[in-house]
């Protein structure tokens, strides 16, 4: 388990981390989002050691993370690069070599990646004569060549064609599955939301939420119902402990506690046929506006 | 989980160090550059032996007395022949350059007879030259010590930049293709700066030994050992300087390099780094023949490595100079790696615009 705890971090007079704490779980796909500037970056480069924090700390499995320990990360930085003149295959090993592995162990590990991402036989070539992205692929090869304990990557979907975001998809959830705790940021929201089974919220340098995506959707999703009947639904508008968030002919949105909601669906029933009624599941995006306003 | 070995510091930089040769290796301009520069070496090493063998022999008739007389003296061809004469014949026709024959009103029992010029080298040889005492007898051929000076000033100017250069450059291709985040987030930057260092360093090392390996040869295979003898402990002592001396240039080039995040920015921001390995191959052809200049620059860290040799070649160091001045080197690298070090783990991660030198001098 990753912690990081009370974390604080200026760039001259402005402040862009207050008091950052929260934790990633073994064998859960966390997803960090915020908007542009949040502090995303800026933590995980914290959490990496890339930048130090003004104060705080960040600790794996309750003992504070050193160099030693951090080799066994894997980290995708937001701005990606490689080597452009070297070979893919001898820069994955270069960098395996660089977190610690055997030159044997280096070598089967990035040949058993490369080919799991389709790279194989793009082994040879140098990494300019890439397309874009295969530069991706071989940029996520390098975050994990070394079995990292701890996957922090930053944007890992940015830039990949729909094929590659499939097959990205499918390495991080394996090594979720395997027990490696995976946090990792994106804008892309549907993503998230297929992908995470625990959920940070950040905006402006401060957590607004972190925890289940579960115990978010229920704590800020409110408690949404859908109902379609046949004739007009402006009668709703009148039921008792009832908020109406929209009304479209017969089709309406509204928020109450469970038993407010049931009687409106008794009442509907009385007046005639009911198309539809459900409890509405707050989209990643609702939950996002919610928490960060 | 894969048996990993925790690779510590010297481990981690010997990997970048080796990245580093590996690629520089791999470079057709460098090899092509360095092979040019090995054959400059070795032609004129070569050149300089087939001039300073190129005496011929004199032709020279004698004849009665006087042939014993020719035997003794060095470098003539001598024709023997039976009457004076004869002799006067061979001079006339231009067989030979003059001829050596008996002579009773002479003091040393011998005249020359040549055409139209006196041989002054016949006179030289047969004259009794008075008795000299040199009062320097340690004094180079002023020449010779003005080739030394070059050969000092162009090859550590030129090995400084070649690599120095190189280092800025790796520095930047890191910064400019962002890979140094992962590298910054996977091992400590002192080993990343250390391996570049190191790595760098070794090269120039290696030429710089070829190229004192390939003139040393050039000079015993020629016949020019003497010259050798009176290069051989400033050689030894340059490479010495060298060593300490690159090595602090390294680091200033991989410290400036890393302000900047573009190649094109890296001519401007290493030109005060250039200018200092510049000077004192500027310095040393100018004030080779000024002892007081060239003993502040045999103890300035910058111009020592120049400096010194200069003045042991010359014979104008007491046996602690060089040491007293290897100390102040040492000393001064030490403290440019520690600098060197601080800007470069604080500019790293800022890339775009140039990063202020007390910008990254202050975290």
């Amino acid at each position: 388990m990753l912690e990081v705890e009370q974390v604080n971090r200026s760039f001259g007079a402005k402040r862009v981390l207050r008091d950052v704490s929260f934790t990633v779980d073994g064998g859960r796909m966390t997803g960090f989002v915020g908007a542009n500037g949040a502090g995303k970056t800026t933590t995980m480069r914290i959490i990496l050691g890339v930048l130090s924090a003004d104060s705080g700390r960040v600790a794996l499995n309750g003992s504070d993370l050193g160099d030693a320990d951090r080799r066994r990360f894997g980290y995708m930085p937001e701005e990606r690069g490689l080597y452009p003149k070297m070979k893919v295959a001898e820069q994955i090993i270069y960098l395996a070599r660089l977190h610690g592995l055997a030159p044997a162990a280096a070598q089967k590990n990035t040949m058993q990646l490369l080919e799991r991402l389709g790279l194989e036989e793009r082994a040879d070539t140098a990494v300019e004569a890439l397309s874009l992205g295969n530069q991706q692929r071989a940029q996520i090869a390098a975050a994990l060549v070394h079995d990292p304990e701890i996957l922090v990557l930053d944007e890992p979907f940015s830039g990949l064609d729909p094929i590659a975001v499939e097959t990205v998809q499918g390495v991080l959830k394996e090594r979720a599955a395997a027990g490696v705790p995976v946090l990792f940021s994106s804008h892309q929201l549907d993503i998230v939301e297929r992908l995470c089974d625990d959920l940070i919220v950040i905006a402006d340098g401060d957590i607004r939420a972190s925890g289940s995506r579960e115990r978010l959707r229920a704590e800020f999703g409110g408690s949404r119902y859908e109902l379609h009947v046949s004739g007009s639904a402006e009668w709703v508008r009148g039921a008792a402990a009832v908020e109406v968030v929209s009304i479209d002919g017969g089709r309406t949105v509204f928020s109450a506690a469970p038993d407010a909601a049931q009687a409106v669906l008794r009442a509907a029933l009385d007046r005639g046929p009911v198309v539809r009624f459900a409890p509405q599941e707050p989209s990643l995006a609702q939950i996002f506006r919610e928490v960060i306003q | 989980m894969n048996g990993y070995n925790n690779p510590g510091f010297a481990a981690s930089a010997w990997l970048v160090a080796e990245r580093e040769i590996r690629m520089k290796l791999r470079s057709k301009a460098f090899l092509i550059s360095t092979g040019i520069l090995m054959l400059a070496v070795l032609g004129s090493v070569l050149a300089g032996g087939i001039f300073s063998s190129a005496s011929p022999k004199m032709n020279v008739a004698a004849t009665g007395a006087a042939i014993s007389v020719a035997q003794q003296l060095p470098d003539l061809k001598i024709t023997k022949v039976d009457s004076v004469d004869a002799a006067k014949k061979l001079v006339n026709d231009g067989t030979v350059e003059a001829a050596l024959v008996p002579s009773d009103d002479a003091p040393t029992g011998v005249e020359i007879l040549a055409l139209d010029s006196v041989p002054q080298e016949l006179v030289v040889a047969l004259s009794s030259p008075p008795t000299v005492h040199l009062l320097d007898p340690n004094a180079m051929n002023p020449l010779l010590a003005y080739f030394a000076a070059i050969a000092f000033g162009i090859v550590f100017f030129m090995s400084a930049m070649t690599f120095g250069t190189t280092i800025a450059q790796s520095v930047v291709e890191e910064k400019q293709t962002r890979i140094v985040e992962i590298l910054m987030s996977t091992i400590s930057v002192r080993a990343l700066m250390a391996g570049k260092v190191l790595g760098n360093s070794l090269l120039a090392f290696a030429q710089i030994a070829a190229i004192a390996a390939l003139a040393a040869l050039g000079l015993s295979v020629t016949g020019q050992g003497e010259l050798l003898a009176s290069f051989g402990p400033s050689i030894a002592w340059f490479v010495v300087f060298f060593v300490f001396g690159f090595v602090m240039i390294a680091a200033l080039y991989a410290a400036t390099a890393s302000l900047v995040s573009r190649q094109e920015d890296v001519g401007s921001v290493t030109s005060p780094v250039m200018m200092l390995v510049m000077l004192p191959y500027i310095l040393v052809i100018a004030f080779n023949d000024n002892p007081v200049v060239l003993s502040i620059m045999s103890y300035v860290p910058f111009s020592a490595p120049v400096g010194m040799p200069m003045r042991i070649f010359l014979g104008a160091a007491a046996w602690w100079e060089p040491l007293l001045s290897l100390v102040i080197l040492l000393a001064s690298t030490a403290i440019v790696i520690a600098i060197g070090a601080r800007i470069y783990s604080n500019a790293l991660l800022r890339t775009g615009a140039r990063v202020k030198l007390s910008e990254a001098l202050a975290r």
